[in-house]
């Protein structure tokens, strides 16, 4: 897999990257891919009402980059990209591309595509980055539907080399090129998919999380047990509740909330052992303790 | 000023080891892939660069951010000896 990514970050070259980046919001996700820009050499404008949760996104850039180097994911011998951190997405506003990365809230995600949609030129597209909420839904916010696009790169994004991308109803087919184009130049490859909740990847996997953490709330078996079970019989490459942790817990019950009310399928309600643990604040890796304690490191 | 004595490899191996059992509750020979024993995945492998980095005060970049530092306890000894070894010569 490493092999493959370093292949593919270096297919474009230097005078090949055209595009700029604006990031909304300093999360999980929204570092991830300021991480995948940044170390790719585009440059990037990460925007966060927070200004200590951009201090904090710096130093976790800064250790996503080396992450992404040790793994050999990114482009040998390219300089990395200008980050610049504000509160302010006018700051942004002559970005190529808008990827939005904020919680998996709605009507959240709608205010601030709203916004942002409003400052940037005709024809950027302006991506919301969602592993479950339909395009189409928070398409009815941004000023210019047919700029409107969806993504759901997985966590971590410097290495994963696949983004599922997801077509709405009202996306133009030159938003679904420039877009194309903005993956390559970070090295990714788009798998374009219909607009339902969850597209592909959450529909089938967060239901199947959310059975593996109903599975270990009935004692079937602990963490390591399932989690062995399905790298060692099944040959994935992480475990479910490990998985989930990656992901982020509090995520993850979004997510199936989102599921639950727009299709109505039990299996997607958030099982209780799973809001416990956000109850509790044990989000998973990012806090340092969800199923697996991380030795009190958030990573 | 006083001068903290520079740990033998001895040492580091040993701190290293426990950190690792510790964190994945098994213990490591010197010459064990750690990521071939299937119990850590590559994400495990920044932790070591953060513990390594913050344990024995050095900074590891450049060529050095390699996976193949990382797989054994002993790699990871001669990595953290070799930089230590020239920071001192830096300082002089």
């Amino acid at each position: 897999m490493t092999e493959n990514m370093t292949l593919r970050g270096g297919a474009v070259s230097e005078e090949q990257r055209t595009h700029r980046l604006m990031v909304l919001g300093a999360g999980v996700m929204g570092v991830g891919i300021a991480t995948l820009g940044i170390g790719s050499g585009l440059p990037v404008t990460l925007v966060d009402v927070d200004e200590g949760k951009l201090g904090q996104a710096r130093r976790q850039i800064r250790r996503e980059l080396k992450l992404a180097r040790l793994m050999g994911a990114l482009p040998e011998g390219t300089a990395p990209g200008e980050l610049t951190t504000t509160t302010s997405a006018k700051e942004g506003a002559a970005a190529t591309a808008v990827i939005e990365a904020v919680t998996e809230l709605a009507e959240v995600k709608a205010a601030v595509l709203a916004e942002v949609s409003a400052l940037v030129a005709p024809g950027t597209p302006v991506v919301s980055n969602t592993s479950s909420i339909p395009i189409d839904e928070l398409a009815d916010a941004v000023a210019r539907p047919e700029d409107f696009i969806g993504t759901h790169f997985m966590n971590p994004p410097c290495l994963i080399p696949t983004v599922e991308v997801i077509r709405g109803k009202r996306t133009g087919d030159a938003v679904e090129a420039t877009l194309t184009s903005v993956l390559a130049e970070l090295g990714r490859t788009a798998l374009v998919v219909a607009d339902n909740p969850g597209f592909v990847t959450s529909r089938v996997l967060h239901p199947m999380l959310n059975d593996a953490i109903r599975v270990v709330r009935e004692g079937t078996a602990p963490p390591e047990t399932v989690d062995a079970l399905f790298e060692g019989c099944l040959g994935h490459r992480t475990g479910p509740l490990r998985t989930a942790d990656l992901i982020g817990l509090d995520n993850l019950a979004d997510s199936l909330r989102v599921l639950y009310e727009r299709t109505g399928d039990e299996g997607c309600k958030p099982d209780q052992l799973l809001l416990d643990k956000v109850q509790a604040g044990h989000f998973g890796r990012k806090t340092g303790r969800g199923f697996y304690d991380y030795g009190g490191h958030a990573s | 000023m006083t001068t903290t004595p520079e740990p033998t490899a001895d040492v580091i191996a040993e701190r290293i080891t426990r950190f690792l059992e510790e964190r994945t509750k098994i213990s490591f020979a010197v010459d064990t892939d750690v990521f071939a024993s299937g119990s850590v995945n590559s994400l495990f492998a920044m932790e070591l660069v953060v513990f390594l980095e913050e344990s024995f005060d050095v900074e590891i970049g450049g060529s050095d951010l390699r996976l193949d530092n990382m797989r054994t306890v002993r790699s990871m000894t001669g990595l953290v000896q070799r930089l230590r070894d020239a920071d001192e010569d830096g300082h002089g």
